[in-house]
Order: C-alpha cells, then sequence, then structure tokens
C-alpha cells in the first residue's frame, strides 16, 4: 500500500502535479486549507472555491469543487452573485495580495461592508509572484523587487485593519510559520457566519526571497517572516508598517447580505 | 403598473427602461445587477423594486465590474443574471463578457448607448459590441427600435443566452430607453421561455466541456455535485486548464462554430418594400424607424426605395444583406455614428451595387426628411 496524503481525496482527479514552486507558501496555505476543511467535515459538494489570477489563485484549480478561475480581482463579485443566488453554497476566495489588495482592492471594502457571508483566504506573499516578483501593495518599505530596484518607497496596506474599518466580522492573521494556528483559523472562518477574512503572510523563495531578503531557501524566507511578526499584544495598539501583526483580530455576530434591496410581505409601495 | 406578479399582463404606457425590466422579469430573470449610469438609471431603479418582489436578488453593485461578475456568478449558481448600464459602463464590462464568452455562461447585458460624456442619443457603440473584449469569439447583439421590442428583445436575449451559452447583448439606446410609448404585456403562457440544457449523466460521467453536434454543452448549477472548474485559461473537454494548442484551437472552433452554425436560428431582420426595390436602406434600432418613413415617402413619389431592418446586428445577417446588394443599384446605410456598421456592408456589398453613408453624429436621431433627401440624392 503507497502511503498516500489523506487529504489528497479533495484534490481536483488528473489536476496534478501542481505548478508552484518547490518552498510555495500558497502551496503550503492550501494544505492548511484542507486540513481545516477536513476537520469540520466540509460538504465538497455545496463548495465553491474562487481563485483570481496568480500563484494563490490556483488554490481552486487543484480542489475537487465547484471552482471559478482566471479573472484577476473580480473573486468577490463572483462570490456576491453566487451567495445571493444560492446561501446554501459555502463560497471560499483564494486571493493573493496582488487580487485582494490591488486590482480588487475595491471589492474587498465593499464585500466587508455588506457582511458578505464567504471566506476570503488572502495569501500575502508581499510581492507579484506569477508575473516575476514585482512590488505589491503589501510589500513592505525599502525592500527590493523587480519594480523597485533601489528599494521600496511605498507605504504598504494593512489588509487585516482595512478589512476591519470596512465591516469584515471576522479577521485574523497568521504565517506560514504557524501553521495549527493558520489551519484553526481557517477552520473558524469557514464556520463563521458574516465576512470573514484569512491573512496568511506566505514565503515566495523564488521571486521575492531571492531579491528581497537576498535568499531562495523557503526556511529563510519563513524565518524571515517570523523575525517581522509580532502578536496582537506585542503591537500594543499601534501601527508597525514593518511589521506583521498576528493573531485574531475580531469575532462578531452581525447581519449578514441579503441583497441590496429586500422586500417583505407589508413593506409600502414606494411612491 | 406595480404589484407582485412577474408577468404584468396587459397594456401599459411606459418608459423604455421600464418595458426592459418587464422582459427580463417575463423571461424568467431572477438576478439582477447594475451601477448608477444615466440613462439606464431606471432599469436599476425599476429592478430593486420589482425583483425582490417576485424572489429575485438585487445588487446595487459598486462598480460596473462588480455587476458583470456577479452576474457570471449567479449565472453559473443557476440563475437567469442580467445586468445594464450606458456606454461609458460598458467599457468595463468587457473584462466579464470576454470571461462570459470563455466559459460560456449565459447572460443578458442591456447597453443604453450614450454619447461620450453625454446623454444624447447615439449608436457608436455597435462595434464594440461585437469587439470589445479581447480574444476571439463571436456575439449575440439585438436591436429594438421601440419600448415594445426593449420588451420582445430582452426575453428573446435570454432565451438566446440559455439555449447558446453566450451573453447575450440587447443594444439600446437613449432614444427608446427614456421614451414612453404603448406597451403590450402577454400572459404568461404566450410567452415564449427557454431554460438552459442540464446534463442527463451522472458527475462521474459529464464531460463539462464536450458539447455534442450543436456545440453547446449542458451547464448544471452550483450545488448539484458536478464540480467544475469554470475558467477564462484554456480548458480541456474535463475543464482541465493547461495549455495545448490542440486544446486551444479546437476549443475556440467550438465556442465561435456553436453562433457561426446557428446563424439562421439566430438572425432575424425585417423586410420593408423590398421585393421590387432598388434603392434599399439598411437600418438598425431607433434609425429603423425614420428610414421607414423616408421610405414610405418615396414609395409615395415613385421611387422604388425599401428597408433592410436588422434585429440582429451580431452576428452580421450577411445572407439578407448580400441578397439587397445584389438586387439593388444603391445601398443607403442608415446610422446614428460617424458610420461604423457602413463597413459591414460595405464589405459584404463589394462589386456588386454602390453604398452611401448616412450618418448623424449630433446626439439626434435621424429625421424622417433628412433620410429622404438622402434617398432623392441618389435618384437625381
Amino acid at each position: 500500500m503507497p502511503n498516500i496524503n489523506p487529504l489528497r481525496r479533495y484534490l481536483r482527479q488528473g489536476s496534478l502535479p501542481h505548478f508552484f514552486c518547490p518552498g510555495c507558501g500558497a502551496a503550503q496555505v492550501m494544505n492548511f486549507f484542507l486540513n481545516a476543511a477536513s476537520a469540520i467535515k466540509l460538504d465538497f459538494d455545496k463548495l465553491v472555491a474562487i481563485g483570481g489570477v496568480g500563484c494563490t489563485a490556483r488554490i481552486p484549480v487543484y480542489l475537487n469543487a465547484e471552482a471559478l478561475h482566471g479573472i484577476h480581482g473580480r473573486t468577490l463579485p463572483w462570490a456576491t452573485g453566487i451567495k445571493l443566488h444560492n446561501p446554501e453554497l459555502e463560497v471560499v476566495i483564494f486571493a493573493g495580495d496582488g487580487d485582494a489588495a490591488a486590482i480588487g482592492g475595491n471589492h474587498l471594502i465593499q464585500a466587508a461592508r455588506r457582511n458578505l457571508d464567504v471566506t476570503m483566504i488572502v495569501v500575502n506573499n508581499l510581492n507579484f509572484a506569477m508575473t516575476g516578483g514585482q512590488a505589491a501593495p503589501t510589500t513592505l518599505q525599502g525592500l527590493t523587487s523587480t519594480t523597485t530596484p533601489y528599494g521600496n518607497r511605498e507605504q504598504p496596506f494593512d489588509l487585516c485593519q482595512l478589512a476591519i474599518s470596512a465591516g469584515a466580522t471576522f479577521v485574523s492573521r497568521w504565517s506560514t510559520y504557524r501553521p495549527y494556528q493558520a489551519i484553526n483559523a481557517i477552520k473558524k472562518a469557514l464556520q463563521h457566519r458574516g465576512f470573514a477574512l484569512v491573512e496568511i503572510v506566505s514565503q515566495c523563495p523564488v521571486n521575492f526571497g531571492r531579491r528581497a531578503i537576498g535568499s531562495d531557501d523557503p526556511a529563510k524566507g519563513i524565518q524571515w517572516i517570523e523575525e517581522h511578526s509580532i502578536t496582537i499584544k506585542e503591537a500594543g495598539g499601534k501601527t508597525h508598517l514593518d511589521k506583521f501583526v498576528v493573531g485574531n483580530f475580531i469575532e462578531e455576530d452581525k447581519p449578514i447580505f441579503e441583497g441590496s434591496s429586500v422586500w417583505e410581505e407589508n413593506d409600502a409601495q414606494p411612491g | 403598473m406595480s404589484g407582485k406578479r412577474r408577468v404584468l399582463t396587459g397594456t401599459h404606457f411606459v418608459l423604455g427602461n421600464y418595458a426592459v425590466v418587464e422582459g427580463a422579469l417575463a423571461a424568467g430573470c431572477d438576478f439582477f445587477a447594475g451601477y448608477p449610469i444615466t440613462p439606464a438609471n431606471e432599469i436599476s431603479e425599476r429592478m430593486a423594486e420589482r425583483m425582490p418582489q417576485v424572489g429575485g436578488k438585487f445588487l446595487q453593485s459598486e462598480d460596473e465590474l462588480c455587476s458583470i461578475f456577479s452576474v457570471t456568478g449567479a449565472a453559473l449558481a443557476g440563475a437567469k443574471a442580467m445586468t445594464a448600464t450606458a456606454s461609458a459602463g460598458f467599457n468595463y464590462m468587457q473584462e466579464g463578457i470576454g470571461y462570459a464568452v470563455a466559459a460560456e455562461i449565459p447572460c443578458v447585458i442591456v447597453d443604453v448607448q450614450r454619447c461620450r460624456g453625454e446623454n444624447y442619443a447615439t449608436q457608436a457603440d455597435v462595434m464594440q459590441m461585437r469587439w470589445g473584449a479581447s480574444g476571439d469569439y463571436e456575439t449575440i447583439v439585438l436591436a429594438p427600435s421601440s419600448v415594445q421590442e426593449l420588451f420582445d428583445h430582452t426575453i428573446k436575449a435570454f432565451n438566446l443566452a440559455e439555449t447558446y451559452r453566450i451573453p447575450v447583448i440587447v443594444m439600446s439606446e437613449t432614444t427608446i430607453a427614456l421614451m414612453r410609448e404603448k406597451l403590450v404585456i402577454p400572459s404568461p403562457e404566450e410567452i415564449e421561455t427557454v431554460n438552459r440544457k442540464k446534463p442527463n449523466v451522472p458527475p462521474a460521467e459529464f464531460l463539462p466541456f464536450k458539447a455534442g453536434l450543436d456545440g453547446i454543452p449542458p451547464l448544471p448549477d452550483f450545488g448539484e455535485g458536478y464540480r467544475i472548474l469554470h475558467s477564462l485559461n484554456p480548458h480541456d473537454e474535463r475543464g482541465g486548464i493547461h495549455w495545448d494548442a490542440d486544446v486551444f484551437e479546437s476549443m475556440y472552433e467550438r465556442i465561435v462554430g456553436k453562433i457561426r452554425h446557428h446563424r439562421d436560428e439566430i438572425i432575424r431582420t425585417e423586410d420593408f418594400y423590398l421585393e421590387d426595390a432598388e434603392i434599399v436602406l439598411v437600418a438598425y434600432g431607433s434609425e429603423s424607424r425614420p428610414a421607414l418613413d423616408a421610405v414610405k415617402r418615396a414609395r409615395a413619389r415613385d421611387i422604388k426605395a425599401g428597408l433592410l431592418r436588422l434585429i440582429t446586428v451580431w452576428p452580421v445577417p450577411e445572407k439578407e444583406i448580400l441578397a439587397v446588394a445584389k438586387q439593388a443599384s444603391t445601398i443607403l446605410a442608415v446610422e446614428m455614428n460617424i458610420g461604423k456598421y457602413a463597413r459591414e456592408i460595405e464589405r459584404l456589398a463589394a462589386g456588386l451595387c454602390r453604398v452611401v453613408r448616412v450618418t448623424k453624429n449630433r446626439g439626434l436621431v435621424h429625421t424622417s426628411s433628412e433620410i429622404y433627401t438622402a434617398i432623392e440624392e441618389v435618384v437625381s
């Protein structure tokens, strides 16, 4: 009997081998998701996995679920249409930081504001990896990339704080250094009713590691992330533009989005 | 016109934009997304009122990208979905149209054409309807010319979308969208509606992008257990994405072919006084109304004029245009822009007859006198 990973049954037949580079953080996050989904016995017949464009966006391609893929940044509009039409479906978005913080940024704000009942897993590898390592809105200041050869001069986004202020009701950030916390956060996010965002800061050895931290060793990438991570308590409520604040930020119960116009039997006819 | 009925059977006097909404509801539309834009606003506003009353969902999107992508998402979840916009918003939707073409998602888009930056009447988007998105594709575009046709063509658009798994565009115009006219809504039994073909085999045996001779694969809803990957990327019959030149080539051959091979079923035109016509006007949308008036005036003066009215503007009614090109000495290509669709007519009529462009690009529909004058100039 070959020793087959029990999570492999959740993968789409014929989709392997995957295209992730050796040591890729997005592949680890796929593993985290499958661990979480398996633990809560998620029904894959009712799962719609959505990816945009990029490395992380490929995750749904490998999942044995309903899947959407191939348009950059429009994951949440897809999710909004799906969830409004059939609220019984479990919708999970896999977005890179490009999809979530750059091209799809407004959709993220609006979905959080509406408290759309979906789970969004953001793999933040701090760069546009698939296109060759350009700087992203999440790249820390001073880091080099193919488009910041003299160091990044822009201030990075804090996606979690953005989502919280926009109205998200479950927000959590972990890293690939802390797999168990990440798995637990994904589990909670999947079970949460409302907009749940889990950001996982991840290594990208090939396109980020080589240029930004001078090493394409995945372990060094993970170590670098941990060295730049502080807990919510350590952050002390202050902004830290050069650090990743990790932990579970909020978990709230608020009404979910059911459409922009909802009619009830005794509503008056508009004038 | 209010109430909780989906089909408001009866005779009404309504705005063109409202007729679109009633047509959509009569066709079974149960998801609508829209972003505010003049002169399409009344579509969203009436949808906001009517859609929840009949059990559908209304989304005021954050932009037109959200409109078109929420529509494609809802459609894959099983909805009959529609969005409406005006020219500037239609620009943003091209990405979603390209996706809907490649992933073969039935949906309806209404574009109320307006002059760039202003809300005056135009037909300037007629080429964008066909060529707006990147990549290879065919589209189906209908050009209503009245409030009644906005209703009728919206239903037709849903039926074509469901039949061919394609985004269908209703090419409206400021002229008719903001016009009030008589609208007759038939009883539900008299309205033909079409629903997409569903798989007749269990998930294990289903190849989601394998089609029969008609080129149109069945489409299950999300959650029915088929677990399909719907990607923009080239995909094989299983839905697996990878680069394979043969897969890519045959995929687009089928996607384009399913429309090209059904031209005769899709294309609709209308003839007026064509039997013996020597001068033929070709017009579409609101321009076909003054064109018909002008033809009648010409006939009253014994000028053998006729009108070929294009109801389907894309795919191009090639057979019909070719037939009049063979018959006529001159074709007048009448349109409300700098002269765009005329190129299609000139292409087909090359070597067969003269084509004269009759254009007006002043935010106003032609008057019948202006078109009649153009006919007289050809005769003299």
